[in-house]
């Protein structure tokens, strides 16, 4: 006989203002079945759980119901109460009266009555409810980091030096990403280049991380633990076993006037090329759709200059396997060309450039060797405009977030500025400034009183070229929203930060989920931000919204600690709510009649072919298996079964139908 | 071919040579052109300015005579009235009960089939593809491509071109051999009806755009709009005062270039009629030739 | 979307929601309108400053709003909200502040001619069914009193053919006439 407690919880006043609690406590007391009922201010809290635990104790329950908030947050925590009483812990349901109940109704009796329908169904089911194992899934204690920008340098050596293995997937021939391309740093100004090359360069050395650069991810199969992964290695056409990265063929290749993309199309590179000089690794790339051999089968001369002989025109694309634990995304973000804006001109104006543009002119490494020098001439521009929240805020152009960064690398873009031209005049355009975080706003007060940016609070509401300047039109809204025109010799507009290219393909081959904007969307905005909603996945850095330096790094941090919990454990424990076929003694063995229409249908690939044999070892029948390993507990094969032989542990056909009954039978 | 015509009271009016340039290259090309009978003025500024449901329904009057006389393309060469008649369509598509409120005033029904075509589009449909064929001379002149507000705002409802540095003034003038070139004001406001009413605005306005076409070398603004028209031709004299300088630059209706590229009597054109006197001369004889005109991005509008 | 459990908007801001639709809490004040507006130097409060007073829900700057110029010189370029990031519409919103202040009689003293010349321009329609530019420019320098001003245009229009001596009428002037006494003219 079954023996029932229900629990009602009141959430603080979340439920009990609007549902009648004690109420239904005493009708479900009345319950067949049920043998205690009881209501509580909150059940989650340490006296709420001791009295699930007592209550079990004292009344021999063979099965709980809490009755309270939604599963996702509190089901393991009366599950581990419910163990504590002796029970298996899965002898435990909740049904929710919150969200799906008092959140969405007003106060009243059909309220109440729907209280007490919801937890009658979970009755009924628990009261069908089975014991159930947890599964043991062993750990492949190898990650993969996609993405090596900052924020995957990070994680990387974080996990190498916990000591265990990394793979990253970089897909630029450099890794790097866009900290390499800044010239000095908020809100400390040191050189960007000089704190992340060391790090760049302990990547490559580190025993513990095999990095492949230009290389994307193909697929991702598998689940926490136990993911596969397909690589594909672009052929760089260049063996990197032999080149020795003298740079012979990159300074002898006589197709030089290929846009640049480290310098943002403000220089040129020849068709085979290392990005920029602290490249790791040094290894050249020949830019197959620019290369002259490529194009009309003549040239090779980077082959005759190469004394390793390491040039391989007839080098093809590699995919490489690889069996990982978890992985850590970290692929980064982009920002908006010059071209999004129809009122700044669409981008024909040579002078309007973007922030990332203004990084590579003040870079000592960058095509101006760090001065401050203007694309359309060269001239030193002597008043200069930066326009903030160029896009971001920006709900008519499809951006309606902040995009966080801008703000402070303005300040940053002015400083540098008047630091290198002297007598040069900044203004700013802004609508708020953003600064907060350690010694952030103290520094936008620097570029203010030390070296006399003008911030101007207004948007600007059009760019125009005229007589070699151009004129900026803007308001000064703290001035009676005046318009105020200033003749510029540059502008550079803090476009808004955007997801990076190919995320959204990425998210779809990982099964991770994004936002509306294709930025990587964390599980819990505030309790697990660097998490995805798929086990073993995780994300840090610009990836998941735009994010500066130190936000990177310290969440490439967490998902290194997160990934280091993991692979402390050989084993992980899932949970057992998986699908099951039916099995049978002999001469039965199953319902299952083997048609095997579940297996097209399994988006895990988790169903297999098992043989049954009898003892003379002749092949009698072949039966599905479900692999523990491989199950997410979807259902789908439940649904095509046509001899209803697969239920999921947990939410078995008996307990959906006793469910059902009790609504429509109450 | 014939396709529905709304003159407007501008063309019948003081901007007569916008009317006598649109039906001579209509005549030219082989179209027909057919007034809506009985049409009205469509309200303008002045209607909207005071009293919405008035501005609805005096366009909409005119936009049911269309459809009542079998009418199914519409072409309305005033940018004002083209701006009106659009705006009105949209919105009583758009709001069900204002649509039968203005079908009880107005005492007519309007179902809302009508494509309603600024002379622009009339151009890019109709004409531009004969062009070759008729054209007799190079308009081998710098100009500046004049759009104003009307045509292109609110691009969300008029979806015509792109919002900021419109094109298809320019792409057309670029194939009757003119150098359309960027410049500064092509958008801007010219002050629109207040030439009466608030003549400083005006001069300041036109002023400006005046001189930015002439200081970026260009011997003429083509104009779609009567009203630009008007303020840039008739307002010179308070123009050239804001400016503190003569100007000489003539203002040209783009169908009036298309007619003196076509070879059509300029007094046919009503070139006379300017307060600021047209010279261009020396026409080169049109010699077809692939002229690269390329779409600049934005330009599709969805 | 306001929160359907507050009170009624009572303010002005609250009327142009409701008659117009134009949501003026959305305005976070970036001053784009009034930089791009091409007569915001001739207005008392620019496009954003106009908005923001109206935010402020507070009698006295509603009163400055339909006592200003502002929304008369408003020329419905739509340069604004061709550019508002949060696509404020203002144009609409000037011509129901326009109606407003015409209906409370608070019509700026400087906008006095440019009322005058939109009656003056639709007592022509409405008469005529079209607009007779001729007597549009008497009726309006009658009513402004304005007589001297362009003087010397009107004669060079009528050299190049420019002005109609006589107006045109349009058969069904019944239907325009009712048209007015529907809309503008009806009797309240
Ligand atoms: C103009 C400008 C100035 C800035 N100045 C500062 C500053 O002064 N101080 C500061 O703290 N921050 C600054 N930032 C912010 C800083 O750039 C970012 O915080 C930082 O780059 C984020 O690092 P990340 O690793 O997350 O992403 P990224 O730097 O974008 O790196 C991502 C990496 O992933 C790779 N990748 C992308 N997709 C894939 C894929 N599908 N497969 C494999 N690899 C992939 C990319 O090639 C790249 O190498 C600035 C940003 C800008 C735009
Ligand atoms: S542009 Fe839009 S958001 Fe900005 S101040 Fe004007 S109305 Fe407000
Ligand atoms: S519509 Fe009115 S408020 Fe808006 S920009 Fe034009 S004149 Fe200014």
């Amino acid at each position: 006989m079954a023996r029932i407690g229900v629990f009602i919880c009141h959430c603080g006043e979340n439920i009990s203002a609007t549902v009648d609690c004690p109420k239904v406590s005493e009708v479900a007391a009345k319950f067949p079945g049920v043998a205690f009922s009881t209501d509580y201010k909150y059940m989650c809290s340490d006296p709420g759980q001791s009295l699930v635990v007592n209550a079990i104790k004292e009344h021999k329950l063979t099965g709980i119901v809490v009755s309270a908030c939604s599963p996702r947050m509190h089901e393991p925590t009366f599950r581990r109460a419910c163990a504590e009483g002796g029970l298996n812990p899965y002898q435990c349901e909740m049904a929710n009266i919150r969200e799906h109940c008092s959140w969405v109704h007003e106060k009243g009796d059909k309220t109440d009555q729907k209280a007490i329908d919801i937890v009658r169904m979970m009755v009924e089911k628990v009261k069908r409810n089975n014991a159930l194992l947890p599964i043991k899934v062993p750990v492949t204690k190898t990650a993969l980091v996609i993405g090596g920008g900052v924020a995957g340098i990070q994680a990387a050596l974080d996990i190498a030096n916990a000591g265990h293995k990394v793979i990253m997937v970089e897909r630029d021939p450099s890794i790097g990403g866009h900290m390499s391309q800044l010239s000095e740093t908020f809100p400390t100004l040191d050189c960007s280049q000089c704190i992340l090359t060391p790090r760049m360069v302990e990547v490559a050395q580190n025993p513990n991380i095999k990095l492949y650069t230009y290389a994307e991810i193909e697929s991702v199969e598998g689940f926490v633990g136990n993911f596969n992964v397909k690589i594909r290695k672009k052929a760089k056409s260049v063996d990197e076993t032999l080149c020795n990265g003298c740079g012979m063929c990159t300074t002898k290749c006589p197709n030089k006037k290929n846009p640049n993309e480290f310098e943002l199309g403000m220089g040129n590179r020849p068709a085979i090329y290392v990005p920029f000089p602290q490249a790791v690794p040094n290894i050249p790339v020949i830019d197959k759709t620019q290369c002259t051999y490529y194009k009309n089968g003549k040239c090779k001369i980077c082959e005759k200059v190469c004394q390793p002989k390491a040039i391989r025109f007839d080098q093809e694309d590699e995919i490489i396997e690889v069996a990982v634990g978890a992985i850590a995304l970290c692929t980064g973000f982009d920002i908006k060309k010059t071209d999004f804006f129809p009122e700044y001109g669409y981008g024909k104006y040579k002078d309007i450039i973007d922030g990332l543009q203004f990084e590579r002119l003040a870079s000592a490494s960058g095509p101006t060797s760090g001065e401050i020098r203007r694309p359309s001439d060269g001239q030193v521009p002597k008043k200069i405009v930066f326009v903030a929240c160029a896009g971001s805020r920006d709900p008519a152009k499809g951006i309606e977030y902040c995009s966080k960064i801008c703000c402070m690398y303005t300040a940053k873009h002015a400083i540098l500025y008047k630091h290198k031209v002297h007598d040069g005049q900044a203004y700013i355009f802004y609508m708020d400034i953003r600064a907060a975080g350690k010694n952030y706003d103290e520094f936008t007060r620097r570029a203010i009183e030390e070296d006399q940016a003008q911030y101007i609070r207004g948007r600007v509401s059009r760019i125009y070229e005229r007589d070699g300047k151009l004129i900026v039109v803007g308001a000064d809204t703290l001035m009676n929203a005046q318009t105020v025109e200033i003749e510029a010799d540059m502008v550079v507009l803090a476009t808004a930060g955007v997801a990076n290219k190919g995320a959204e393909e990425l998210a779809q081959k990982l099964h991770v989920s994004y936002d509306q904007h294709k930025f990587f969307s964390e599980a819990h905005p505030k309790l697990k931000p660097v998490e995805t909603n798929t086990a073993g996945i995780y994300l840090a850095g610009a990836c998941q919204s735009p994010k500066d330096i130190p936000e990177s790094v310290a969440a490439a941090s967490g998902v290194a600690g997160k990934i280091a919990c993991l692979f402390a454990n050989s084993e992980l424990t899932r949970e057992p709510l998986i699908a099951m076929v039916d099995r049978q003694a002999p001469p039965m063995y199953s319902s299952c009649t083997g048609c095997f229409l579940c297996q097209p249908v399994c988006p895990y690939n988790a169903i297999e072919r098992e043989e049954v044999k009898d003892r003379n070892g002749n092949l009698v029948r072949e039966l599905a298996f479900i692999n523990p390993g491989l199950c997410q507990g979807c259902g789908t094969c439940v649904a095509v079964c046509k001899s209803k032989s697969i239920d999921i542990e947990g939410y078995t056909n008996l307990q959906m139908y006793a469910e059902v009954d009790a609504l429509l039978n109450s | 071919m014939k396709l529905g015509f709304y003159p407007g009271c501008s063309l019948e009016g003081a901007s007569r040579e916008y009317n006598e340039s649109v039906m001579a290259i209509a005549e030219k090309i082989g179209i027909e052109l057919v007034s809506i009978p009985d049409w009205n003025c469509c309200g303008a500024t002045a209607a909207h300015n005071l009293n919405k449901e008035l501005s609805l329904s005096l366009p909409a009057r005119n936009l049911a005579l269309a459809e009542e006389a079998g009418l199914t393309e519409l072409v309305v060469p005033c940018a004002a009235c083209y701006s009106r008649f659009t705006m009105v369509q949209h919105e009583l598509m758009h709001d069900e009960p204002l649509h039968k409120r203005v079908n009880e005033i107005i005492g007519k029904e309007y179902k809302g089939n009508l494509r309603i075509l600024n002379v622009i589009q009339f151009i890019d449909e109709y004409v531009i593809d004969k062009l070759d064929e008729n054209v007799k001379f190079e308009f081998n002149k710098k100009v500046a491509c004049y759009y104003g507000c009307l045509l292109v705002r609110p691009n969300k409802v008029l979806k015509f071109d792109r919002t900021e540095d419109p094109q298809t003034m320019d792409i057309v003038m670029k194939k009757l051999g003119a150098d359309a070139i960027d410049w500064a004001y092509k958008t801007e406001c010219c002050g629109a009806g207040f030439s009466v009413s608030f003549t400083e605005a005006v001069a300041r306005l036109s002023g400006n755009i005046v001189e930015d076409a002439v200081h970026r070398g260009a011997e003429a603004i083509i104009v779609a709009c009567p009203m630009c028209h008007s303020n840039l031709d008739m307002r010179r004299k308070e123009i050239d005062k804001f400016n503190g300088k003569k100007s000489d630059i003539p203002v040209i209706y783009i169908t009036q270039a298309i007619g003196v590229a076509l070879g059509i009597d300029h007094k046919k054109l009503g070139l006379q009629r300017h307060f600021v006197p047209v010279n261009l001369k020396d026409f080169k004889p049109f010699v077809k030739k692939e002229i690269d005109v390329e779409k600049p991005q934005n330009m599709e509008v969805e | 979307m306001s929160n359907p459990h507050h009170t009624e908007d009572n303010t002005l801001a609250g009327k142009i929601k409701k008659n117009v639709g134009v949501s003026l809490v959305k305005c976070y004040q970036c001053g784009k309108c009034s930089a791009g507006c091409p007569v915001s130097g001739d207005m008392d409060y620019p496009p954003s400053l106009l908005i923001h007073k109206l935010q402020t829900g507070l009698p006295n700057h509603e009163e400055d709003v339909l006592r200003s110029k502002s929304i008369w010189y408003c020329l419905s370029c739509e340069m604004c909200i061709a550019r508002c990031p949060m696509e404020v519409d203002i144009p609409p919103m000037m011509d129901y502040l326009r109606g407003e202040s015409i209906r409370l009689n608070k019509a700026n003293p400087a906008a006095k001619n440019i009322i005058k010349f939109h009656k003056a321009f639709l007592n022509s329609i409405k008469n005529t069914g079209r607009l007779y530019e001729m007597g549009l420019i008497v009726d309006y320098k009658m009513k402004s009193l304005n007589m001297m001003q362009d003087v010397t245009l009107a004669p060079t229009m009528l050299a190049k053919g420019k002005l109609k001596i006589f107006p045109e009428m349009i058969k069904n002037r019944k239907n325009i006439r009712q048209i007015f006494l529907n809309t503008i003219n009806k009797q309240k």
